[in-house]
């Protein structure tokens, strides 16, 4: 009962057949029995977990219950939780306690969910793998040797090996629906401006965008409902009226619910190396959609190909910027013997920062310097810019646009840590959606050889969040690859 | 061999808005150290800064008083550098799109009046302090002691605070020309209400390009920047030595290296701070916390239906309406407040004429006096035209006006209150007059016969007697007549 998607437990709480006390205290226990060989948490605290389950089974005794009340959530490292340590993966936060919450952090408090921990990512959001942490790598529960994609590992970690039913994570390029893919959970990326960025440790501040980890595409939506809104201290939050992303997920559709639903397939993933077991099962899943009513269509993305070098010349270099401010000066990490300012700074940052963040950084500071800032930042942005337009065109032909998350299943650790630019390539189907700032799902759709989980990519045009949704819970309703769980047994072996 | 000095100024001027320009944290000056810097200003991890329209809209003022053109789109932008009051490690500044470009500002020269052309003002934050060595009196409980000669203290009040950079093209060719230009941005953004000028707090600091040329020569020479004068006299001094070792420098055969240099006002010289090759590379791009600024007509109008009549118009005006010299419209326009002092008092029904010689006189001597030429007079104008009515429908004598002025001044009432109060009322009723004149005559015979021996003094002395007997009250045309006629029978 107690790894039950969010939508059940709910049903659970509200007909009083189960306490969020007895929840949380469960699924604490199952962390406790299970987690250690994960690395998923940095933080757990099951005296203000408890503390807030009971207060949140007395909001559902008095009738003040949200759907998400009382039910447990983690949230990722990156996202400013006062009173918890807020590292970010990095030695540079290592013992930093956060004096504020962030939006998304506060929005789901509010709804009355009980937080039970904060997870494990790659340094500063940093990768795609959840290796760069300095707090060592999380494992996927799939299998342990292998990665469970990152940044958010540790939130798509958490998920996916059921000890908790919902977590946060950011996705700067990725890192929401990479994690989800390889880990075998959904994770939304929503339009950015839909949810606040205060709170969220800045990487690369015009894509950086909060957003939801759950089993299915209905909690997805819960979770966006509270998540999402505007937020008067983030200038780039989108001033909307409110809108309910569950709204066309009720029941009653028919057979065919995805009648009309025009799916653009772009020619250009045929040509990004799909891995033979990803692409049977995304051509799997596109029969599906076309059995519950859909249509193909082929679109052109021309400029696909450039999105990764735009993204590693944007992201660094608003990164550069953003990181400036850990130096050691007022908080977090500083060396303990320094000669002079200039040697703090050094020897600070050359402590505080693991190799990733530090290849970025040194990347970011070279793109904007005199004399490059034409011929990488600028560029940059103006191929932003195209391909951008080319999605706008593909939306004249289709409602939503299909294909892997990512090119291949999840890598085993240490695989691709040598090679930072076969470690940029995963992220060549997800990194468009953060340059045009669109939503876009990951959920799962099948297994490769290995019995590692395969995602479906499912993007939008900006603000299709509730038709993104919908046709996802329309395959799940469907199909059964999200309720696939992975052995507990391997867990409990490797304790 | 003669000389040319090109000059352009980059003014600082901190705009007035109670809140910073990016955080909700207060800008009041003097408060204990860090305890105006909320999360936003200390660059805590995930904090956004969110732009404060007031600054903005005192921007669009500025831009509007010097006719410059107001963008209708302007970029904020990062510029990365690191120190340790500096805490995001970039300010937020505008970059390649200012909020206002172009406009210009006329200044007095010995020549006559003289247009400055403005290249642009941009809106930024201010930094941090850092204080070296410094002294701190309290330490937070708990906390050891630093070794204080050894640390550096930042205190983060300042950071965020909104400043105006006003930057001048190259036209002032003299220190003097400098100064003027200086006073007269310093008079107008006090006039316009978004600056409160005080140059002590470092609400209006100057940096100064310095360049010379020989006379006849078109190109521009190598420039020094001198940063941070922050009084007029700082600098008119420092643009006079570097004018001087410029000179110097080329005359001896040498060449003037760009740099940036400080002024050193105990030993009346500049000296290098860092030169060109060390110049940072700032890295600036687009902010991208910050959507573009996007200012509309109807925000323009808004702004120009608040702006008050410009201090160049108001004097033409002055001289026109008013018969007042050029120099005394000048004077009256030097600061908003003297000004409207000085129309509230004709709005009370002052005389023009009457009105501009107490705001000059009195009225501005009292201001200096208490030095609170900057906030509000203990008098208004209105209050002061109230009690010249009285010196013109011959209730007091400009004498005792001054009397009343001075108890006005200290608080004890309106004109009136205080002329019935003291009994100054002017004794203009002949038969009083009459009354204590022949008791002066009776008790002063002497004085009447050296008078009678044809020593005009002596009348004088009377005269002086009869004021004194009714404390100054009496009408002094009609003492006089008075004392002329009973002398003459």
């Amino acid at each position: 009962m107690v790894t039950a998607p969010i939508a059940s437990l709910a049903q659970g709480l509200a007909g009083r057949r189960l306490s969020s006390v007895e929840l949380t205290t469960a699924l604490l226990d199952r962390v406790a029995a299970l987690g250690a060989p994960l690395n998923a948490f940095l933080a757990l605290d099951r005296e203000r977990a408890l503390a807030q389950a009971r207060a949140a089974d007395a909001r559902l005794a008095a009738g003040d219950a949200t759907p998400l009340t009382g039910i447990p959530v983690a949230h990722k490292d990156v996202l400013m939780t006062a009173g918890w340590k807020t590292t970010c993966g990095s030695r540079m936060l290592k013992d930093f306690v956060a004096p504020y919450s962030a939006f998304v952090v506060e929005r789901l408090a509010d709804a009355g969910m009980v937080l039970i921990g904060k997870t494990n990512m790659d340094e500063f959001a940093m990768g795609s793998s959840s290796e760069s942490s300095y707090f060592g790598p999380v494992r996927n529960p799939w299998h342990l040797d292998y990665v469970p994609g990152g940044s958010s590992g540790g939130s798509a970690a958490a998920v996916a090996a059921r000890l908790v039913p919902a977590a946060t994570g950011t996705d700067t390029g990725g890192s929401i629906r990479q994690p989800a893919a390889l880990s075998g959970v959904c994770g939304l990326k929503p339009t950015y401006g839909v949810c606040s960025r205060y709170g969220l440790i800045a990487f690369a501040s015009s894509l950086d965008t909060p957003g939801p980890f759950a089993q299915t595409a209905v909690d997805c939506a819960l979770l966006l409902n509270a998540m999402a809104g505007h937020d008067s201290r983030d200038s780039t939050s989108l001033d909307r009226p409110p809108e309910d992303y569950s709204r066309l997920l009720r029941p009653g559709a028919g057979a065919k619910p995805l009648t009309n639903l025009r799916i653009g397939l772009p020619r250009e993933y045929n040509a990004a190396g799909i891995d033979a077991d990803v692409a049977a099962a995304v051509d799997a899943a596109l029969a599906e959609f076309r059995s519950l009513g859909a249509t193909t269509v082929d679109v052109a993305l021309p400029n696909l190909d450039l999105s990764v070098p735009v993204y590693y010349v944007i992201a660094p270099a608003e990164a550069s910027s953003n990181l400036a401010r850990f130096d050691g000066v007022r908080y977090g990490h500083r060396a303990a013997k320094y000669d002079g300012l200039a040697d703090m700074y050094q020897k600070t940052r050359a402590e505080g920062f693991g190799a990733e963040v530090k290849r970025r950084i040194l990347v970011g500071t070279y793109v904007l310097s005199h004399g490059y800032y034409d011929a990488y930042y600028l560029k940059a942005q103006q191929v932003r810019r195209l391909i951008a337009d080319d999605f706008q065109r593909a939306y004249r032909e289709c409602d939503v646009i299909m294909g892997p998350t990512t090119p291949t299943a999840a890598f085993r650790l240490g695989a691709k840590s040598d090679d930072p630019v076969q470690m940029y390539l995963n992220d060549i189907f997800t990194v468009a959606a953060n340059l045009t700032g669109a939503p876009a799902i990951s959920i799962p759709c099948g297994f490769d050889r290995n019995n590692l989980p395969i995602g479906l990519q499912i993007q939008g045009n900006h603000f299709a969040e509730a038709l993104i949704l919908n046709t996802a819970h329309r395959f799940q309703q469907a199909t059964d690859w999200h309720t696939r769980e992975p052995a507990t047994m391997a867990l409990e072996s490797a304790r | 061999m003669t000389w040319e000095a090109v000059i352009g100024l980059e003014t600082h001027a901190q705009l007035s808005t109670r809140a910073k320009i990016f955080s909700g944290a207060s800008t009041a000056f003097g408060s204990a150290p860090n305890t105006q810097a909320c999360a936003v200003d200390i660059a805590l991890p995930g904090v956004l800064p969110v732009l404060n329209k007031g600054a903005v809209e005192r921007a669009i003022k500025f831009g509007l008083a010097v006719g410059g053109a107001i963008n209708r789109r302007s970029v904020f932008a990062r510029k990365n550098y690191f120190y340790p009051d500096l805490p995001k490690g970039y300010q937020i500044s505008q970059y390649e799109i200012p909020v206002v470009q172009g406009g210009s500002i006329t200044i007095a020269t010995r020549a006559g009046d003289k247009p400055v052309r403005l290249t642009r003002a941009h809106l930024e934050e201010d930094a941090g302090k850092s204080l070296h060595a410094l002294a701190v009196p309290e330490l937070p409980a708990g906390r050891a002691p630093w070794d204080l000669e050894e640390h550096t203290g930042i205190d983060l009040n300042r950071a965020g605070t909104p400043l105006l950079e006003i930057v001048s093209e190259p036209d002032l060719r003299s220190a003097e020309e400098a100064v003027a230009y200086a006073k007269t941005l310093h008079a107008l953004v006090r006039w316009i209400g978004i600056c409160d000028g005080n140059m002590q707090e470092g609400s209006f600091r100057c940096d100064a390009n310095v360049s010379v040329r020989r006379a006849g020569v078109a190109t521009l020479g190598t420039r020094c920047e001198i940063k941070n004068l922050n009084s007029f006299r700082f600098l008119q001094q420092a643009i006079e030595f570097e004018i001087h070792r410029q000179i110097e420098l080329i005359e001896d055969g040498g060449s003037v290296v760009q740099e940036t240099r400080l002024y050193d006002p105990d030993r009346g010289e500049t000296r290098p701070m860092r030169s060109k090759e060390d110049a940072q590379d700032y890295r600036y791009f687009p902010d991208p916390d910050l959507p573009p600024l996007v200012i509309d007509d109807a925000w323009i109008e808004r702004v120009r239906a608040e702006l008050p009549e410009l201090p160049e118009a108001k004097k033409q005006r002055f001289v026109g309406d008013y018969a007042l010299s050029p120099s005394e419209a000048s004077t009256l326009c030097s600061t908003l407040l003297l000004a409207q002092s000085y129309e509230d008092a004709l709005r009370a029904g002052a005389d023009p004429r009457l009105a501009a010689n107490w705001i000059l006189g009195e009225y501005s001597a009292a201001l200096h006096r208490d030095e609170s030429d900057r906030g509000a007079a203990p008098i208004s104008g209105q209050q002061l035209g109230a009690l010249l009515k009285r010196i013109q429908d011959g209730t007091i004598s400009g004498k005792i006006a001054k009397e009343v002025f001075e108890a006005m001044w200290a608080g004890e009432g309106d004109a009136d209150s205080i002329i019935d109060k003291r009994g100054l009322r002017q004794i203009s009723d002949t038969d009083a007059i009459e009354k204590v004149v022949a008791e002066v005559l009776a008790a002063n015979p002497t004085i009447v016969a050296e008078y009678r021996a044809g020593r005009e003094k002596a009348f004088h002395a009377l005269v002086g007697k009869v004021m004194a007997a009714t404390r100054g009250k009496a009408n002094p045309a009609q003492v006089n007549a008075v004392l002329r006629k009973r002398l003459s029978t």
